[in-house]
């Protein structure tokens, strides 16, 4: 570790060192552990506390239930938290501006109504929704493009009128090109929220609620009362959430994930060492890509065993493809947020929106926008949950679907007063909601219990974030 | 003395009844600090919103190196070279020193932001300036005293060859130490050559770094006198009477309202 001094120190006037710090650019594994240790108690938590929590959770469970930790019911709640996990994905960029999209779970009912009816109804959504409900669910996707297109925010466009040409021309059942359809029907819809929110300027709580029970109203009217669209028999929809990677493509996925991430992380550090630029520890680094590369051998390793009740019967072994599902999102949100000008400005319009707009970032297309994504990570999602239950029916995205979502954000160390958070939280807090639910099944708790104890852990992170931001607050001033 | 940088001349700004701005004339010059003084609701936020592209003027003409230019917008004012440090800092406290600083300008690709490059140029400007405050570049605001911010926006504005940097209020909140230590950063900047315009309400801070003082009195800028030959009395009595001696607005039965 070496302690390089940085520029600043060579130039004049070096008798003001004394009084205030010195810029450095490395400090030793020590220091940053400390700094660490500095940071959580000034009240930057991050996702501490759900880690911990999840550990708990998992060591009670596994304590009260024999069937908890068993290779099965491991690779089951993951696909059970999947869909969840990625409504919350998409809502963490919603909730970095400090903004709530309440309609995300009915939204995403309504991408999986269209999706499954879409494939019921053999590619003739005109059939399937009567004339009159076909022709105002067009309208409202291409003025959801025209709004898009008001607000210059261009990916939305494009998805929305995808949605209507795919509607219009009735393409053929497909299950690849039914995602698409559903992952558009998101995007438009996040397009009419963004503008409302934006645009008009009426607050997203309000906008999202309204659109929360008129969305539920919509899957109704799509699906029937007491209907079901089955997706079972399609093979590809049935597989997002229950099929699994062979054993060689479990590995592969193992090592493209572990070594992409020695890669990047690595790459990036030496790079900026090189370059006499901030850095953290080597020996930090180094142990960051160890441990990613250590759990990855492990899970994968674990996951490659025939987990089969009936090992005789039937082989269930490999990697659930909803893993490489959620790491993809999980990069690509990353991605987004960390290294994209437009991440950046989302931190930006979070943190402080007024500085944003001083500094010529259009901050009414960033909040639209987060709209978009949101809804679009929803359609995701829809297709995830859709998959695992087999079936679509008029409570699709209802009930906690939300409530998971945002709590999977908030639990994850996403703040819910905005400017804080990352993808990864979402995917953290769904693991905690997702044991939970999981874990309480198993106990055979009724519903009653699962929702109790599912609304007090979110409380509870909820209060954390909230104390956590104060002592923030305090701490630095 | 120097040419001047930014000219404005004859002004006119309103809120709707409110005539706030009546044909200011100002001038900044390079290498020259000019305090803008005046009491509250004299208008010195709203000028320099004007210059900042914030608010639209009604009338009257912005020179910038004696050209006639418009400013619309703050991306019009940042395009000359003006740069404006709010008292309120306008940073977001949720990042880094390196990412205020570029906000909204980042370098390197819409999609791969080029971070070194933007890290090491906020490290020189901050090593220009002789700023030694900050303990890493990579901290975030939200862990930086007063003063330090104030030190960051002030690095933010120069950090774009800007030509005239307006400064409002910038030491309002700040301790004793850290008021020093900006007033040595504003009088730097105007050695390093550019126009500084300080708005300020603390009499010693503008006689301790200006080289001009223009007094605006209820939207009229009653006076524009160099500091060395302006005595603190002068000041005072030009912010809140509007007039000092043979200094300021003429007598009350010459003026035509």
């Amino acid at each position: 570790m070496t302690d390089s001094p940085a520029r600043t120190d060579t130039g004049a006037n070096s008798g003001a060192i004394s009084d205030f710090g010195i810029d450095t650019t490395s400090q030793s594994a020590g220091e940053a552990i400390r700094d660490y240790v500095a940071r959580v108690r000034g009240g930057e938590l991050g996702s501490l506390p759900a880690l911990l929590g999840l550990g708990v959770l998992v060591l009670v469970f596994t304590m009260l239930s024999d069937n908890f930790l068993t290779l099965n019911n491991t690779a089951n709640l993951i696909a059970q938290g999947a869909g969840k996990m990625i409504i919350a994905m998409g809502l963490v960029f919603v909730l970095l501006l400090g903004e709530i999209d309440l309609s995300a779970g009915t939204l995403s009912g309504v991408c999986a109504s269209v999706m499954a009816m879409h494939y019921v109804r053999g590619g003739n959504l005109l059939g399937g929704m009567g004339s009159t409900v076909f022709y105002v669910f067009i309208i409202g996707m291409v003025l959801a493009a025209a709004l898009a297109l008001v607000m210059r925010i261009w990916a939305g466009a494009v998805l929305s009128l995808v949605a209507v040409l795919m509607a219009a021309l009735g393409v053929p059942a497909n299950a690849w090109l039914e995602m698409v359809l559903a992952v558009c029907v998101g995007a438009a819809i996040g397009c009419i929220t963004g503008f409302m929110v934006a645009k008009v300027g009426v607050p997203s709580f309000v906008v999202t609620l309204a659109l929360f029970i008129t969305w539920q109203g919509v899957i109704l009217q799509f699906i029937g009362e007491g209907g079901v669209f089955g997706i079972r028999n399609s093979q590809v929809l049935f597989n997002v959430a229950n099929g699994n990677l062979s054993v060689l493509g479990s590995w592969i996925l193992c090592v493209v994930a572990a070594g992409g991430y020695a890669a990047v992380v690595l790459g990036e550090h030496f790079t900026r060492l090189r370059k006499g630029l901030v850095t953290q520890p080597t020996l930090i680094a180094l142990f960051k890509v160890l441990a990613v590369a250590a759990i990855a051998g492990l899970s994968t390793w674990a996951l490659t065993v025939n987990r089969s009740p009936n090992p005789d019967l039937v082989t269930i072994q490999g990697v659930p493809y909803v893993v490489p599902i959620i790491l993809g999102l999980l990069v690509i949100g990353t991605y987004v947020l960390n290294r994209t000008r437009y991440g950046r400005h989302i931190y930006a319009v979070g943190g402080n929106a007024e500085a944003a707009r001083r500094a010529g970032i259009d901050v009414s297309k960033i909040r639209a926008s987060v709209f978009v994504v949101s809804a679009c990570a929803a359609a995701i999602g829809a297709i995830v949950y859709s998959s695992k239950a087999g079936s679509v029916d008029p409570q699709a995205g209802g009930l906690n679907t939300l409530l998971f979502a945002v709590g999977a954000a908030v639990i994850g160390g996403t703040s819910l007063f905005g400017g804080r958070g990352k993808v990864a939280h979402a995917v953290i807090g769904g693991l905690v909601l997702a044991a939970v639910e999981n874990g309480l099944g198993l106990l055979r708790q009724p519903a009653a219990v699962v929702n109790i104890v599912t609304g007090l852990v979110l409380l509870l992170a909820a209060t954390v974030d909230a104390l956590s931001r104060r002592r923030a607050a305090v701490t630095t001033r | 003395m120097t040419e001047p940088l930014l000219e404005l001349v004859g002004i006119n700004k309103s809120f709707g009844p409110v005539h706030v701005l009546h044909d200011v004339d100002f001038t900044v010059r390079a290498g020259e600090v000019t305090a803008l003084v005046g009491d509250n609701g004299a208008g010195k936020s709203t000028l320099v919103k004007c210059v900042a592209g914030i608010y639209p003027t009604e009338s009257g003409e912005i020179r910038f190196r004696g050209e006639p230019v418009t400013i619309h917008s703050p991306k019009d004012a940042a395009d000359l070279g003006i740069e404006v440090v709010y008292q309120d800092l306008a940073l977001a406290d949720n990042l880094d020193v390196v990412q205020n600083m570029f906000l909204g300008r980042e370098r390197g690709s819409r999609w791969l932001m080029d971070e070194s490059s933007m890290e090491r140029a906020a490290r020189e400007t901050l090593a220009s300036l002789a700023v030694r405050t900050v303990k890493s570049v990579r901290t975030p605001v939200a862990a930086l005293s007063g003063g330090q911010r104030q030190t960051v926006a002030i690095a933010k504005a120069v950090l774009w060859e800007s030509k005239v940097v307006l400064l409002d209020e910038p030491t309002a909140a700040l301790g004793v130490a850290q008021t020093r230590q900006v007033l040595d950063l504003v009088r730097r900047l105007a050695e390093n050559g550019l126009g500084v315009v300080l708005i300020s309400h603390n009499m010693a801070d503008v006689f301790e770094v200006a080289d001009r003082i223009s007094t605006l009195y209820l939207g009229r800028l009653v006076a524009d006198l160099p500091a060395k030959e302006t005595t603190h009395s002068q000041v005072v009595e030009l912010i809140t009477a509007g007039r000092s001696g043979d200094l300021g607005l003429a007598r009350p039965e010459q003026v035509t309202l």
